[in-house]
């Protein structure tokens, strides 16, 4: 199978590969570019270029067949990624059908995969809080997973650095918990989000409802313009990938970026099988890829090797670059890969009504969403029975309910006059699960994929802890909603499989021990110092804020750290 | 904003559920494949549900369900949506409404003038609400519960519906979060 033509070695050498074309593995080749690396850019599949491959990005509703809706037999070919809210007529193609990429579910996970390049930054929702000191003390203060080998002031350049250039809408709300950062202006809160607002301020000294902040140019700077992005035009349609670049995705920025440098090469339809570890250099030397059209395997190498093919497909690399030396793993000295895998739950909402305000409404629509509540549980200490907390969604809009009995023009002219009811009001559950070694993604010992890989098998789960939390979320709420004069207060719990909340992350975590973690506080293996592992799978606790903007900070942040020390001869 | 946002929409304005909600909204439930039981392109049907259609949302001022296509936009709802036993229950729904229409006038609904249809349909639907109120989750759905449902869909998300009928705008281009509300302009279609 190998077809290793040694006379284009040389052709096949870069001084830096990126495994990954996402959130991250876009930051990392724009980052190493911007330094003058000549950097391959691998993604397993298809390019999506910007603007040209949105096949469905200026369709009115009326143009597609279904009205957005997936057909059932679809429905039925596809469970698992039909369970996506953003799954629709309007952007199936770019999320992996569960048939053309099957996993082992020792437990039920939802794992939610783009496979193109851009990955799922051209579906994410954008939501872009920076983590705390709150955050990165936990698991020392709470005494779960292991101590995060940095600390805020370690990553807060690195956050003003990344989100200067993808463009964060927001307000300085001055809140500790939740770092203000650079910032294009927020977009508003409605009425009812803003009197929810004020209405939590009065009754609790901790709680803060804000505008939620989202990587969406509300007023683009030069930086956005240089990367041919113009302003938002709040159509909410982002799912579709926006021919504007009014939101961040690694298509619109990254992407484009690093292969305007003149330094990148992106190649597409090329899943990597293994890191190619040399045992005499005792480094990584490379990759060695499969042609997804070809079949074909090819080797390419590099001096520094970048990990970001998406938190468990980076454990599945991982786990899959085995050698004398690491026979259970690339870097796997600890026993820890695959290990320690969190996600976030979000299994439970809460909706109501809200009577009051009715001679004001809203125009236009809003790219961020609505409001955002910082965690506000345990935050400074310890008061609950559950570890950890939660943040949570909020937003208000005006609906639109009335009777539709009969047939003929009165109904008609009863249905399409605006005379809208009152506010519906919602909020949903982000809680931070806390990472355990019997949360794990690990090889399946028998199945493979269609090229030979080892299959992924997920074993992840809930547990006490996070029940405890999700009661505490309802109870909360509701007396915040209550308080506040919402009514039909209705609280639900969906029960959802872990995976849906497309935040899994973990399993090669940073750490400071290497007795205990698989990468150091630069996100360099600890045993192999010219890899480097900066998507969620190096998040050694989940916090409970919105990863992305967190994984770009890292990614910037070690793509410095990488060719200063390959500059300085260390790897 | 996403797939559900339409279905939302009509649901809301119902103020209830919607027939295959349960798999429009959380994916289906159904082993049974959507295969299709019937061809509902037929001229001969597409033409009829137009009529159907027609009745429940006329031309008024503004277009109808008629010049949204709504009898092609039923069919391929009906065949590609619903599951196989809600498709039996739609494809035999369209003979008891000529059966109800012949009982009721002595012709078929085809045959019918406009005040007859608007008659029919009025008492159909008001027989749909009385069994929807009452039938249990596992007893079969009202077929012209379905007709109705699938009309208000296709209308108010079709470019006559959404645009002429109701407001659309594809690129708003701002967000206002507090804008005072005036009753009585259309309502917006997305």
């Amino acid at each position: 199978m190998a077809n290793l033509n040694i006379d284009n070695v040389k052709d096949r050498t870069f001084d830096a590969i990126v495994i990954g074309s996402g959130m991250s593995g876009g930051w990392a080749a724009k980052e190493l570019t911007d330094k003058g690396l000549k950097t391959l850019i691998l993604e397993r599949g298809r390019d999506v270029k910007h603007n040209i491959d949105y096949p469905t990005t200026n369709m009115y509703p009326w143009e597609f067949e279904h009205r957005g809706e997936m057909p059932m037999a679809v429905q039925e070919a596809n469970p698992i990624v039909n369970r996506c809210y953003a799954f629709g007529e309007d952007a199936a193609h770019f999320f992996v059908k569960d048939n053309d990429h099957p996993y082992v579910q020792e437990k039920p996970f939802d794992w939610i995969r783009g496979y193109q390049v851009g990955g799922k930054s051209l579906l994410w929702a954008r939501q872009t809080q920076r983590w705390s000191d709150f955050d990165f003390e936990g698991p020392a203060r709470d005494g779960f997973a292991v101590d995060w080998p940095i600390r805020y002031k370690d990553i807060a350049p690195w956050y003003s650095y990344v989100e200067k250039f993808a463009g964060i809408s927001g307000n300085k709300d001055g809140l500790a918990e939740l770092p203000d950062g650079e910032f294009l202006p927020a977009f508003p809160l409605n009425t009812v989000e803003t009197y929810f607002s004020e209405h939590v301020k009065n009754k609790y000294s901790n709680r803060h409802v804000i505008s939620a902040r989202c990587a969406h140019l509300s007023k683009p700077n030069q930086i956005h313009l240089d990367q041919g992005r113009v302003q938002c035009q709040k159509r909410t349609l982002c799912q579709r990938g926006c021919p504007f670049g009014g939101y961040f995705s690694a298509n619109a920025s990254t992407i484009p970026w690093a292969l305007k440098s003149g330094h990148a090469t992106l190649r597409p339809f090329s899943v990597v099988q293994e890191v190619i570890y040399d045992e005499k250099l005792g480094k990584a030397t490379g990759v060695r890829v499969i042609d997804t059209n070809t079949k074909e395997a090819i080797e390419y190498f590099a001096k520094i090797i970048f990990v970001n093919a998406a938190a468990l497909n980076t454990n599945l690399v991982l786990l899959n670059s085995t050698s004398n030396r690491f026979p259970n793993g690339l870097g796997n000295d600890s026993g820890v890969l695959g290990k320690y895998v969190a996600f976030h739950n979000y299994s439970a909402h809460i909706n109501a009504e809200y009577d009051g305000f009715k001679e004001w409404t809203t125009d236009g629509r809003n790219p961020a969403g609505g409001g955002y509540i910082p965690r506000f549980r345990n935050v400074y200490k310890q008061e609950t029975d559950f570890l950890r907390g939660y943040a949570s969604g909020f937003s208000a809009y005006r609906y639109q309910q009335r009777p539709w009995d009969g047939v003929g023009s009165s109904l008609k002219d009863n249905l399409v006059k605006d005379d809208l009811s009152g506010w519906k009001v919602g909020s949903h559950m982000m809680g931070e699960t806390i990472p355990k070694e019997s949360n794990y993604v690990a090889l399946d010992k028998t199945l493979k994929d269609q090229w030979g890989i080892p299959q992924l098998k997920i074993s992840v789960d809930y547990d006490d802890n996070d029940e405890k939390m999700k009661k505490d979320y309802i109870e909360q709420l509701t007396e915040m909603f209550t308080t506040a004069g919402f009514t039909n207060i209705k609280a639900s719990s969906d029960h959802r499989a872990p995976g849906l909340d497309i935040h899994e992350m973990g399993g090669a975590r940073m750490g400071n021990d290497p007795k205990t973690s698989i990468l150091n506080k630069w996100n360099q293996m600890h045993a192999v110092k010219n890899v480097f592992v900066t998507d969620g799978a190096s998040m050694t606790s989940t916090s409970c804020q919105n990863p992305s903007l967190t994984y770009m900070a890292f990614t910037a942040r070690a793509a410095d750290y990488a060719v200063g020390e390959m500059k300085k001869g260390n790897i | 904003m996403n797939r559900r946002d339409a279905i939302t929409r009509v649901g809301l304005i119902l103020g209830g559920t919607v027939i295959g909600a349960e798999f429009f909204m959380s994916g289906c439930k159904s082993s049974t494949s959507a295969s299709g039981v019937a061809d509902l392109s037929k001229p001969e049907i597409v033409a009829f549900l137009d009529e159907v259609g027609e009745t429940i949302l006329p031309a008024t001022t503004t277009p109808g369900a008629k010049a949204a296509e709504i009898g092609k936009f039923m069919g391929v709802m009906v065949t590609d949506c619903y599951t196989e036993a809600d498709q039996k229950i739609f494809l035999k729904g369209i003979s008891d409404l000529d059966e109800a229409s012949n009982k009721k006038f002595g012709k078929k609904f085809m045959e019918a003038d406009a005040k007859q249809r608007t008659e029919l349909l009025t008492a159909l639907d008001a027989e749909q609400k009385a069994y929807t109120k009452t039938k249990k989750p596992e007893d079969p759905n009202h077929y012209f519960r379905m007709m109705k449902e699938l009309t208000l869909l296709g209308f108010f998300t079709s470019k006559p519906g959404a645009t002429q009928a109701l407001r659309y705008i594809a690129v708003p281009g701002k967000y206002d979060g507090n804008f005072p509300y005036k009753k009585g302009d259309k309502a917006w279609a997305t």
